[in-house]
């Protein structure tokens, strides 16, 4: 749990640079990942956290600082940038609109081939990827356009993990799915953590969405990163999130109202399950 | 990389230029880009220059910004100059091998090369300062007469101004997509033509898809908001000419007369 996989050294990045309508996007951030962690990175829109899950898989150049993958420096002039995408895996925001191929089945085996797989393996690996985020047989020989739209988003998401990475970075994996199809996704997310050890950086600006599933969570605002520390750390500050555009997950809300009320809770239940216990105690 | 492309793309500023009836600068630019078609010789090359360089420094869009929009004709711009001074005859001024450059074919290629680099300056000016709903408004305007002989013109102007509006949206959206294909570890630079060709199979397949659905939600759209075409369709901000368009017109008057005067006895 220790080792870290990867580090990022005071990033600075800024868009349009010399214009008029130049904005730094990222304002000296560090953090690292250990392997094994499941962290949510959190902020508002415009806060930085798209630009950040870019640089992770060098998409973007910061303009100063750089970041280390496995001891590596990713944006030193030969390193294999196309290796790193492979084992740091970013699945883009909606990203059912990048599909393109014909069935499902090379739709993902469209990463590992380009990871220099041969067609045999590729599939293979597809094949395992498309087990593993819980689409059916059927959907194999199907178009990926015929799927509905929870489908599909688990497609894309196979076809990034078909290339195996030991990190796997979610941009906003949930955006515009219905609430079952939100929680089937994220328990999927949390298997694919628990039973086979990835990494996962999940990055949403819900906190309901990762209060139930990370163990680490990391709150940027404005370019920065203001908490990096555990959720019930994190959710103590419910007022500074306010005023970022963020929320506490709403089973804090409930419990605190309840110890104002009187009833003796521990307001540090973030998720729906711990919180149900306390009340429940409380009650009893 | 993709989002250096300036042509089509507006530079929010608040000056003289930008506040010109759009009319005014479509038809000045038109009269500028003939002028430098009709006319030749080094002193309205100066003129024409320093015409273009006022303009700029009125519109208060920054020089750099300005030079910036000549990077996709670079190309265009090389070759135009290494043709020119190579394959005109005339006096010979140096020569090896099989490459003569001739006093002609200098001057050839300075004209075109100049032409060619005010002629981009000078329309990029007029898109960096006037929003694209405003231009095909202009163009609406102008084309009025057209009507008589049934031309649609709203119709043209509608598409025109649908097709502008996307130009960024859609290189926004390449972008996102090449992003999303390298993560899955797409590879567009390495390798013979045909295989860079082959690899843009995977953005230009979704980019498709996305205009498709993005031309069927706005045709949608506007059917619910009760589109009909241009007939007996008024506008929210009519197009008016203020004091500074005919001031704007008479200088146009001026350069072009000097242009023309130069052009004779100089």
């Amino acid at each position: 749990m220790n080792e870290y996989k990867l580090i990022a050294d005071h990033l600075i990045y800024e868009y349009n640079k010399g214009s008029a309508q130049a904005r730094k996007a990222l304002d000296d951030v560090s953090f690292v990942l250990r392997g094994g962690e499941f962290v949510g990175l959190i902020g508002h829109t415009g806060s930085g956290k798209s630009t950040l899950v870019q640089h992770l898989v060098a998409l973007l150049k910061p303009d100063s600082g750089t970041i280390y993958y496995e001891g590596a420096d990713i944006f030193e002039k030969d390193y294999n940038r196309k290796a790193l995408r492979g084992k740091v895996g970013l699945v883009f925001q909606y990203p059912e609109y990048q599909l393109f191929e014909e069935t499902v089945l090379s739709e993902v085996s469209y990463g590992p081939k380009n990871m220099g797989m041969d067609k045999k393996d590729a599939e293979l690996a597809a094949y395992a990827a498309i087990k593993r985020v819980g689409l059916e047989d059927e959907c194999f020989d199907q178009s990926p356009f015929d799927l509905s739209g929870g489908q599909k988003r688990r497609v894309a998401i196979a076809s990034v993990l078909a290339m195996n990475p030991e990190i796997l970075v979610l941009d906003e994996p949930t955006a515009g799915l219905d609430p079952a199809g939100r929680t089937e996704l994220l328990d999927m997310i949390t298997e694919l953590k628990e039973t086979e050890g990835i990494t996962i950086v999940l990055v949403s600006h819900s906190m309901d969405d990762v209060a139930e599933v990370a163990n680490r969570i990391i709150v940027m605002d404005k370019g920065k990163i203001v908490y990096d520390a555990e959720p019930v750390e994190v959710f103590r500050h419910t007022a500074e999130l306010e005023a970022m555009g963020l929320a506490a997950p709403q089973m804090s809300y409930v419990l605190r109202d309840l110890k104002a009320a009187g009833i003796d809770v521990n307001v540090d239940a973030i998720t729906l399950k711990a919180a149900k216990e306390e009340i429940l105690r409380a009650l009893a | 990389m993709i989002r250096d492309i300036t042509l089509g793309q507006y530079y929010q500023a608040d000056s003289v230029i930008h506040r010109l009836d759009p009319r005014t600068k479509l038809v000045g630019t038109m009269v500028y880009l003939v002028s430098l078609f009709i006319f030749t010789g080094p002193w309205v090359f100066v003129t024409a220059a320093s015409f273009l360089l006022l303009c700029v420094f009125l519109s208060r869009v920054p020089f750099s910004y300005m030079l910036k929009g000549l990077k996709p004709i670079l190309f265009i711009l090389m070759f135009t100059l290494v043709i020119n001074m190579l394959f005109t005859k005339g006096t010979v001024l140096f020569s090896w091998w099989k490459f003569t450059i001739t006093e002609e074919g200098l001057k050839q290629a300075g004209a075109m090369g100049f032409r060619l680099v005010l002629l981009i300056l000078g329309s990029n000016l007029m898109t960096l300062t006037t929003t694209p709903t405003r231009l095909t408004n202009a163009m609406e305007h102008l084309m009025r007469p057209l009507k008589l002989i049934r031309v649609p013109v709203h119709e043209i102007a509608m598409m025109m101004s649908i097709a502008l509006r996307f130009i960024p949206i859609l290189l926004e959206e390449t972008d996102r997509i090449m992003k999303a294909q390298l993560a899955r570890g797409a590879d567009f630079e390495s390798g013979n033509l045909i295989k860079k060709t082959k690899s843009l199979v995977p953005v230009l397949i979704p980019l498709f898809i996305s205009a498709f659905r993005r031309a069927n939600d706005l045709a949608m759209a506007m059917e619910a908001r009760c589109y009909h075409g241009g007939k007996g369709r008024t506008q929210y901000k009519p197009l008016k000419y203020k004091g500074r368009d005919f001031v704007a017109y008479f200088m146009v008057i001026i350069y072009l007369a000097g242009v023309i005067l130069i052009g004779k006895f100089l």
